[in-house]
């Protein structure tokens, strides 16, 4: 990948996972609010957004298991940037999608990055999804990311959403939307570690419309120092359908978590679930992992990085 | 190996360990017995470090430990299973039991670690240690992180509390093995007339303080017999007055 940079090539790893940045199946690298490079295969088609700044990813039905990968670099301080990605899931394909987002801020004024993903998901299609947000940068800028994700499921489709945020966000407000017809699943899991001043609010957003129609949304987040978490699920069951959520938290230093938990059910049939748990490292956890020859800082570490594994 | 020289920890006015002195040699198998509330737990949990006695010390080797925190304690040699096994979110059976060989162990070598524990390894490696397992397979686990150790002292705090039948004749039949396999010197707290069966020593404890120390031979009359009838336990449960 000519085009790319030393830090490039560190923030795409960081977002991605992939080994030297050799990307599997179709992909698509966006630096600076710019496609820099774009692979197609048979199955998966990319094409960028004429109205506004975005591409349209188009999956062909009976696709089977491909990779696409859209990672987002931004090293432009002060660049505010907003792109919308929508994904065109045809009938029955299966696909691993892999997005991300590093911001690598070096100067003194903010950079932004706001992605809107919209999924819509054909009959049986399946997606998992894998999103990594990462900052780093030695700049009093700060490194704001605001994901948007859509999801659209029609019969029998599933999703699954792992997003995870460990490091170095100043400022994230992520907000999930869902809508499933009958037989479907979308299964989120959310992973969130802030530390310094940092802010992250999470919004989910189910509805439940078709029978047997099922969620599980699982946030786990560790919020040290100074700063502050706030969650916020609303699922709403309008049929037979079973929702569940999960919000796990670990607090350290004057860390802060807010928790508010809304399940709405419409239906008799409807079956919803919210269990929420928030609350320093348990001190047995330490005592355990301590009798194990860790000191009390590996044993602290060790049950947050299995936390947020 | 293991001294403790008059060893003393009052909570709310009540004296729970009072003036212990006690000695132990290397490679042997120890049962301390005694009524709820006797002391028992408080001082495996002083000799691990868990607890801080208000007075007297803990040797170890000759080395006197009574200011080493529970890690250096664990690296000098000790091990600890808990009554109730510790549950975590995220970790694994098999992160845990690589933690506590602290080294790099492959699949095949957890397998065989839980095999020794009578679990069917492949169902349980990547099984997150939480609320899922039963308490008779957290039981099991908890002994299996502490048994690889292989430490010079491991003390096992209540091994029956918490399982089923089922699963407490299954542990048995894994502390009989252990006995035949493990080195160093084994403290087991426990009421249970089979595991005091398998003792070297028996260490009856009554009102913070040891009444009394021998071999099974000359103490288990006393513990199972009329005149100091342990009354009944419950599997997995606490004595029943």
């Amino acid at each position: 990948m000519s085009n790319l940079e030393q830090v490039d090539e560190k923030l795409l790893s960081e977002v991605s996972d992939s080994l030297e940045n050799t990307f599997k199946g179709a992909y698509n690298i966006r630096k600076n609010g710019k496609g820099i490079e774009r692979k197609i295969t048979e199955n998966i088609n990319i094409v960028t957004k004429k109205d506004v700044s975005g591409i349209d990813i188009y999956i062909q039905e009976n696709t089977n298991w491909e990779f696409v990968h859209i990672p987002v670099i931004i090293t432009q301080s002060g660049l505010k940037d907003v792109v919308y990605n929508d994904f065109y899931v045809g009938k029955n394909a299966k696909v691993i999608i892999i997005a991300g987002c590093g911001i690598h801020n070096a100067c003194n004024t903010d950079a932004e990055h706001n992605g809107i993903h919209r999924f819509f998901l054909e009959e049986g299609a399946y997606v998992k999804y894998y999103e990594k947000h990462y900052g780093e940068g030695e700049g009093t800028g700060k490194r704001i990311l605001n994901p948007v994700t859509e999801v659209h499921l029609k019969e029998g489709a599933t999703m699954e959403m792992d997003s995870i945020q460990i490091k170095g966000v100043d400022s994230t407000q992520r907000t999930t939307k869902a809508v499933l017809e009958a037989n479907t699943n979308f299964v989120v899991t959310e992973k969130i570690m802030t530390h310094g001043e940092q802010f992250a609010k999470t919004n989910f957003e189910v509805e439940l419309n078709g029978e047997n129609a099922s969620t599980h949304v699982t946030s786990r987040s560790v919020a040290t120092q100074q700063s502050v978490q706030e969650f916020q699920s609303n699922v709403i069951g309008n049929t037979k359908c079973f929702g569940h959520v999960e919000c796990d938290a670990i607090l350290k230093d004057n860390g802060r978590v807010i928790a508010i938990p809304k399940i709405i059910a419409n239906s008799v049939e409807a079956n919803l679930i919210h269990e929420a748990a928030i609350g320093k490292i348990a001190g047995e956890q330490l005592i355990k992992l301590m009798t194990l020859g860790l000191t009390e800082k590996e044993a602290e570490e060790q049950v947050i990085n299995g936390f947020l594994k | 190996m293991l001294e403790l020289q008059d060893i003393c920890f009052t909570r709310d006015n009540k004296k729970i360990l009072n003036h212990i002195d006690l000695r132990l040699e290397n490679n042997q198998f120890i049962v301390i017995t005694g009524p709820n509330g006797s002391g028992k737990s408080t001082l495996a949990k002083v000799i691990m470090g868990i607890e801080k006695q208000d007075s007297g010390q803990v040797i170890l080797d000759g080395q006197y430990i009574s200011n080493k925190s529970i890690d250096e304690r664990a690296n000098l040699g000790m091990s600890f299973a808990f009554q109730q096994p510790v549950k975590f979110k995220g970790i694994t059976v098999y992160d845990l039991l690589r933690i506590s060989a602290k080294k790099k162990m492959n699949r095949k070598e957890a397998c065989d670690i839980l095999a020794k524990v009578g679990l069917c390894a492949k169902e349980y490696l990547d099984r997150e240690v939480n609320d899922s397992l039963s308490g008779g397979e957290l039981k099991r686990i908890e002994i299996a992180t502490v048994a690889l150790r292989k430490a010079k002292l491991t003390i096992f705090d209540e091994p029956e509390a918490g399982i089923d039948l089922w699963s407490f004749q299954n542990l048995i039949k894994v502390f009989e093995d252990m006995r035949k396999e493990i080195s160093g010197t084994t403290i087991i707290i426990s009421h249970q007339e089979r595991i005091l069966n398998i003792a070297d020593k028996i260490i009856l404890m009554k009102d913070g303080k040891i009444k009394k120390i021998g071999s099974k031979e000359e103490l288990l009359p006393e513990v199972l017999g009329k005149k100091n009838k342990p009354k009944c336990c419950k599997i997995g449960g606490d004595m029943l007055e």
